[in-house]
């Protein structure tokens, strides 16, 4: 067993493919057909495509804002791919591949960073829960749901996510608490892209790792190679066996960087060198998945094509965005209460009379 | 000098000058924070003084108010008002009493700042004002400036203030307004409104970054031929209730302008006010001008939410003509 194995007290680490795309920990490759494989590189680069379109989309002033991905594919993908559509999803904000996977459109994930709350109201989507800017608050959201699953016996799975940052915030460690205590079907990633903003992972915790923190409240954990995909499709594969047997909960601490700013707000020039953007890049998980199907022969696919294909169809979701129709008065008010109080309503109809007012004064 | 730079010169004084000023927060440290207010500071004054923290809000302010037991001034950063809610606890049951519950033995001398408000096209939890809910916490002194040259001599004054401050830094003019601030070290009362502009039809009461948005609607009155006296109130709590009744009295009539929920606000207690001491001098309702009772909408909806100098100028033409 993965979790057993790779013991984060002694700061291992799970890995199955080096940055060349061999495989050096053969017996826990994952038992995944061609197909799938070429699948997963499909799925990353159509999350990379539509994350560096929605940065450059960002920088044409089209959207507010918008926390990139890059790096993180090889998460997304094999955490998505291992959730079915009855999982749960409660994403922090840098999950924008696993979202996907879920249901959620791009355009939705344009429509929120374009400032329009349409973008949480995820049409298609089975069990995904609007992202969370509270850093950290979605850990004991997840808890919930777990109890809630339990409790109603259904067979659902919660997989959530938070940052190397997040882990400091006390949710985090209470939410984890309560999953240990309860035994609940919920899988918790930390996705560690090394920084919080700013701030380098070793300014967080003095921990050897993050994984580390599971033995505290009584659950498995592991820190895998986030950047490897056959680790990560493996972990979760584990994950999802235990939850499902009724073990209760794991903490995975997926180990990645994050290619590109926090969000397009942010400059990482700042506070992180060339040198280290360097050798992680070496990292890259697409590169290595890609190197992986070289050696084996079965990626046949024209990837400018694809990219192609992509780009038109990330295209038409944003257009959709930005085709949305106006952002009415009524918006503002209609989703703060199952049963509107009176007094909102004539805040609203003040309001109305306000603009009758401007109107008649042009 | 911007507000940015006029907190950043204050800091940069009271750290010069004051051994037990330390200052941290997330991002705060080496990058100087998000909004760049603390910009310099590490380099300058070294990391034991300046430094980032990890994503806690609460256990920023819990371990602040431990060192302002024990013989420091720390001066914490929150990077936005919705952030400051995780702190909520620490703030509300431990900085705000522990004067009272320690019968003055242990005080709490620190400063709880945050950029507030909205206007900027902001994620969810980057736009709000949360002036009432500090406002309404006895213990706490919360201060809001609207220039840079207030913001500089507030935060001295905030930094030397024996009592906890929670102060509000307006985000939305953080960069717009530059002003000729003094270099030299120089503080404003916590506790004290300024009369900004004179007038004899109405009285309107504003803070931060609507006192921009009001001198807008200003103009607009002026040219309605209404005579405006404009307040800012520059600290929430304690509120200079004097310089408000005053203005009242020779008015006769009260709007308050602010951006945060109408119901329960500060617009409430100024409302309030308003009746309780010049009663007898109002020739019309008070009124509110602030936001909805709603959450702030995100960028395509914040225009219908944020108070415009239209909206001001409509309702101080509707409180003259009352």
């Amino acid at each position: 067993m993965i979790f057993n194995d790779f013991n984060p007290l002694e700061d291992k680490i799970f890995r199955v493919i080096d940055n060349d795309g061999k495989v050096i920990n053969k017996e826990y490759m994952p038992d995944l057909d061609d197909e799938t494989i070429i699948q997963a590189y499909k799925h990353m680069l159509f999350f990379r495509t539509a994350d560096e379109m929605a940065v450059s989309f960002q920088r044409q002033g089209r959207m507010y804002t918008y926390p990139p991905c890059l790096g993180h594919e090889a998460i997304h993908a094999a955490s998505g791919m291992n959730m079915r559509d009855q999982d749960w999803l409660v994403p922090a904000f840098r999950e924008v591949g696993i979202m996907l996977l879920k249901g959620v459109t791009m355009k939705e994930i344009f429509l929120y960073y374009m400032g329009n709350e349409e973008g949480s109201n995820f049409k298609k989507a089975n069990h995904v829960i609007p992202i969370s800017i509270s850093i950290g608050s979605q850990y004991l959201h997840a808890t919930g749901i777990g109890y809630s699953i339990k409790y109603q016996k259904k067979d659902e799975i919660v997989f959530t996510s938070i940052g190397d940052g997040g882990t400091s915030e006390g949710d985090f460690s209470e939410a984890l608490n309560f999953a240990g205590n309860w035994k609940v079907p919920v899988i918790y990633t930390i996705q560690n892209n090394q920084y919080a903003i700013s701030v380098p992972v070793k300014n967080q915790t003095n921990a050897i790792n993050l994984a580390v923190k599971s033995v505290g409240f009584g659950i498995p954990g592991v820190k895998v190679d986030g950047n490897d995909f056959f680790a990560m499709y493996a972990t979760y594969k584990e994950a999802v066996e235990y939850a499902k047997a009724g073990k209760g909960a794991v903490l995975i601490e997926a180990l990645t960087y994050r290619k590109g700013a926090h969000t397009t707000s942010d400059d990482p020039t700042k506070y992180r060198t060339k040198e280290e953007e360097t050798e992680w890049h070496k990292t890259d998980p697409m590169h290595r998945l890609k190197k992986y199907m070289d050696h084996k022969g079965i990626w046949k696919e024209n990837e400018e094509e694809l990219i192609e294909k992509y780009k038109l169809e990330v295209d038409k979701q944003f257009e959709e965005a930005e085709n949305m129709p106006p952002y009415k008065l009524d918006d503002v008010f209609q989703h703060m209460y199952v049963d509107m109080p009176d007094d909102l309503r004539k805040q609203k109809a003040d309001y109305e009379q306000f603009l009758t007012w401007k109107d008649s004064k042009k | 000098m911007t507000i940015v730079q006029a907190i950043n010169n204050a800091l940069d004084i009271k750290l010069e000058e004051d051994k037990t000023v330390v200052i941290y927060g997330e991002d705060a440290g080496l990058e100087g924070g998000v909004f760049r207010v603390t910009e310099g500071l590490q380099k300058k004054h070294g990391v034991e003084r300046v430094f980032d923290a990890p994503i806690a809000e609460s256990a920023i302010v819990g371990t602040a108010l431990g060192m302002a037991m024990s013989g420091l001034r720390p001066v914490v950063e929150l990077q936005f008002d919705g952030f400051s809610y995780p702190a909520f606890n620490q703030i509300i049951s431990n900085v705000s009493r522990m004067n009272n519950r320690s019968r003055g033995m242990y005080k709490a001398p620190m400063v709880i700042r945050f950029p507030y408000g909205g206007g900027i096209n902001a994620l969810e939890h980057h736009s709000e004002s949360p002036e009432a809910l500090y406002s309404h916490i006895p213990g706490l002194k919360v201060v809001v400036p609207s220039t840079p040259h207030d913001a500089k001599g507030l935060m001295i004054a905030a930094i030397e203030s024996g009592d906890p401050v929670i102060f509000m830094e307006p985000k939305r003019i953080y960069r717009a307004i530059k002003q000729e601030v003094s270099d030299d070290k120089f503080s404003i009362p916590i506790g004290k409104a300024k009369v900004l502009t004179e007038g004899t039809d109405v009285t309107v009461v504003a803070f931060g970054a609507m006192i921009r948005e009001c001198q807008k609607a200003l103009v607009m009155a002026k040219e309605a031929g209404i005579s405006v006296e404009l307040i800012d109130l520059r600290t929430i709590y304690p509120l200079d209730k004097e310089t408000i009744v005053n203005s009242i009295k020779k008015t006769g009539k009260i709007v308050i302008v602010a951006e945060a929920p109408t119901s329960f606000s500060v617009g409430g207690e100024l409302m309030a006010i308003a009746n309780e001491e010049a009663f007898l001098y109002l020739d019309a309702p008070p009124k509110r001008v602030m936001g909805f009772d709603t959450i702030v909408p995100l960028a395509k909806g914040e225009p219908l939410y944020m108070i415009s100098p239209d909206r001001i100028f409509y309702e101080i033409e509707r409180t003259v003509k009352f």
